[in-house]
């Protein structure tokens, strides 16, 4: 084996194949080097533990008027930390009681997004013929309808006549969101439908169920993975727009409700900008979709080793001793300079 | 052409599936529809609006819920979605035909600006890999990940309030201008569409860099580029090989991607007070006025449809290998 360099003076050390037993179950285990992948890994943990302990942090209930005797948004301030609303309710108390909420739909809405475009795209793909005809028609379909728009008017009559509940909005918003899925996985276990080990575990007479769940479904963990991130990103967005049009009861405290007030209030467009009021769910919403992607980016860079920038960043290079310069045909496998593994 | 059949049909089935959900979802759920109307509208109901009330929503009728069905698709074909409960005596049509044009011109505009521009930085970011393109990656993630209508508040207070350089809301400048095809409205539109366009463009554009930068980076390994290199010809055309093949996946994504994007825009007008169809839906949701809900659902998937359509043309155009399937 030996390294592969466009062009440059970089003499070739050939790289000993060093495999030593029970190395590799260790290197699973491991935490992956990706600087994207341990911040997104932190980050979404982060929001989880809050999503749990949040709502015991709260110092005041979010729906409390502190006093009676003013009408504006106080700024931030030792006694709220985060200032108040117009009605004088304390900003971080919405803000941990509503982390709840918005991350349990997202969760619930992405588990079962998923397990659906599991169950349809590994279907369609491993038995084809009509059924994989109905699937992706269905699927098909499921992708060209716009999705908010549908759950406004499902949620519009729904919320009439029922009190807001994190399960059944979840399970709602999980309707619109497999079908991206589903159709990724089909195309992968088309590819896999045929290759030796499928085909002689049917020899031997498995039923159809357990080579899709022991052959098949092994080999789909990181597509199954981006494509879980993907739909819980999908959840939050869905989840807080709804909230913030109001489709979803107001007094329901999410992320997306405490922006609802917030926009109603005009309070990006007052003379004093009540920044405190819509930042913080704003960027609460940001910053855990941001982890989710980061860990998706991760994930695909981690299959598909050609995105990778990290090794190759003109920094790297030029410590190589390479001069900065595009590469083309084959990429490059480039060792990494003495004393720094390659990211 | 056989891609472009085949599309169509899938377009006619999902129509038939929005129209006939449209149809069930009131059904389906509990709750009457009619009470809430005439409760919005009391004092100015006349029975013959009840009576068409009740038939649209299935209540009190002899008529069989397949009779109800052809009813109710023999109205939508004759353009008729109902009267809105919020602005009534008006029909759902005639509200929404006030409200299409704004949408349509700032989504359509904004889409095509974030497209180009994505498209062009995705090929820059995957020609020089590693470069401070890459870095710039996450916080572009970041504004993909917040939602539109946060974005939206963030440049309203900035670009509005603080720094005033655009107005805050609304289409135009409605205490003194009228509409008409006269310099003074004109750019008072153009000054209110800023803010908003700028919007969509930035909640949008990360996907298609990132989409642009991973297929291009597939691109460039490929022979053909290579060759190109190794004949001496210049960048621009190096690039422009590798382009021309990585910009289809793009524009077959498209029909994922317009979906969000109305999505999006509609909760930034509501942000903007911008007179589209995300304003009269936030009316709409206030009031309870379902036929509207309903109405701009079907119109919405509908532009959609299209949309998707013009992007399928535009695909087999550019790639001759759909074209020439027997």
């Amino acid at each position: 084996m030996s390294a592969i360099t466009g062009t440059g003076p970089l003499t070739v050390e050939p790289v000993e194949p060093v495999i030593k037993p029970g190395r590799r179950r260790n290197r699973m285990l491991q935490l992956p080097k990706s600087t994207k992948i341990r911040v997104g890994l932190g980050l979404a943990l982060f929001f989880t533990l809050l999503a749990i302990i949040g709502p015991y942090l709260a110092p005041f209930n979010p729906n409390t008027s502190l006093t009676t005797n003013s009408g504006l948004p106080h700024p931030p301030s030792i006694h709220n930390l985060l200032g108040t609303t117009q009605v004088q309710q304390d900003v971080l108390s919405q803000l941990l009681a509503g982390g709840r909420s918005t991350i349990l739909v997202s969760l619930i809405s992405g588990i079962v997004a998923t397990a659906l475009a599991v169950l349809f795209g590994v279907m369609a793909g491993y038995y084809g013929g009509w059924l994989d005809d109905l699937l992706s028609m269905l699927a098909n379909i499921f992708l060209v309808l716009p999705a908010l728009p549908l759950l406004i008017v499902i949620f519009g009559f729904l919320s009439k006549s029922t009190s807001p509940n994190d399960v059944l909005i979840g399970l709602v918003i999980s309707i619109t969101g497999w079908a991206f899925g589903a159709r990724v996985l089909r195309a992968q276990t088309l590819s896999m439908r045929n290759r030796d080990y499928v085909v002689s575990a049917k020899i031997i007479g498995e039923r159809g169920w357990r080579i899709m769940m022991f052959e098949i479904l092994p080999n789909l963990v990181p597509i199954v993975a981006t494509s879980f991130l993907f739909t819980v990103i999908y959840g939050v967005g869905a989840y807080t727009a709804l909230s913030f049009l109001g489709v979803i009861s107001v007094s329901h405290w999410s992320w997306g409700t405490m922006l609802y007030w917030a926009q109603s209030a005009q309070a990006a467009q007052q003379v004093h900008i009540e920044w405190w009021w819509f930042l913080p769910p704003g960027l609460a919403v940001g910053l855990f979709g941001t982890a989710l992607a980061l860990l998706n980016f991760g994930i695909d860079e981690f299959i598909n080793p050609r995105l990778r920038a990290a090794g190759l960043s003109r920094r790297a290079l030029r410590r190589a001793g390479l001069p900065p310069r595009v590469q083309l045909g084959l990429t490059p496998v480039l060792r990494a300079p003495e004393g720094r593994p390659s990211a | 052409m056989r891609l472009i059949a085949r599309r169509l049909v899938l377009y006619l089935l999902t129509a038939i599936v929005a129209i006939t959900v449209n149809f069930f979802i009131p059904r389906l759920m509990p709750g009457n529809p009619v009470e809430v109307a005439i409760g919005h509208i009391e004092g100015q109901v006349t029975p013959a609006t009840i009576k068409a009330l009740d038939l649209q929503y299935g209540i009190n009728t002899k008529l069989g819920l397949i009779g109800q069905y052809f009813h109710y698709l023999d109205q939508l074909v004759h353009g008729n979605l109902g009267i809105s409960f919020s602005s009534y005596p008006a029909t759902v049509t005639s509200v929404i035909r006030s409200a299409l044009p704004w949408t349509l011109g700032l989504v359509g505009i904004a889409t095509i600006l974030s497209f180009v521009a994505g498209t062009l930085l995705g090929i820059a970011a995957a020609w020089r890999r590693g470069s401070w393109l890459d870095n710039l990656l996450p916080a572009m993630t970041f504004f993909q990940a917040a939602p539109y209508f946060f974005v939206a508040i963030l440049i309203v207070a900035v670009f509005a309030t603080k720094l005033g350089w655009f107005p805050q809301n609304s289409g135009y400048d409605t205490t003194t201008l009228d509409p008409g095809l006269n310099w003074p409205f004109l750019s008072s539109l153009l000054d209110h569409a800023v803010l908003p366009a700028l919007t969509i463009v930035v909640g949008s554009i990360a996907g298609w860099i990132i989409g642009m930068r991973n297929m291009m980076l597939t691109t460039m390994d490929e022979d053909y580029v290579l060759i190109a290199a190794a004949k001496g010809l210049s960048n621009r055309r190096v690039i422009s090989y590798a382009a021309r093949n990585a910009i289809l996946p793009s524009v077959s994504g498209f029909s994922l991607a317009i979906g969000f994007v109305v999505s999006g825009s509609l909760l930034t007008e509501i942000v903007f007070s911008y007179p589209g169809i995300g304003y009269i839906l936030l009316q709409a949701i206030g009031s309870e006025d379902y036929p509207l809900l309903q109405g701009i659902f079907l119109i919405i998937t509908f532009a959609v449809l299209g949309a998707n359509l013009i992007a399928d043309f535009t695909y087999s155009f550019l790639d001759p290998r759909t074209r020439q399937e027997a």
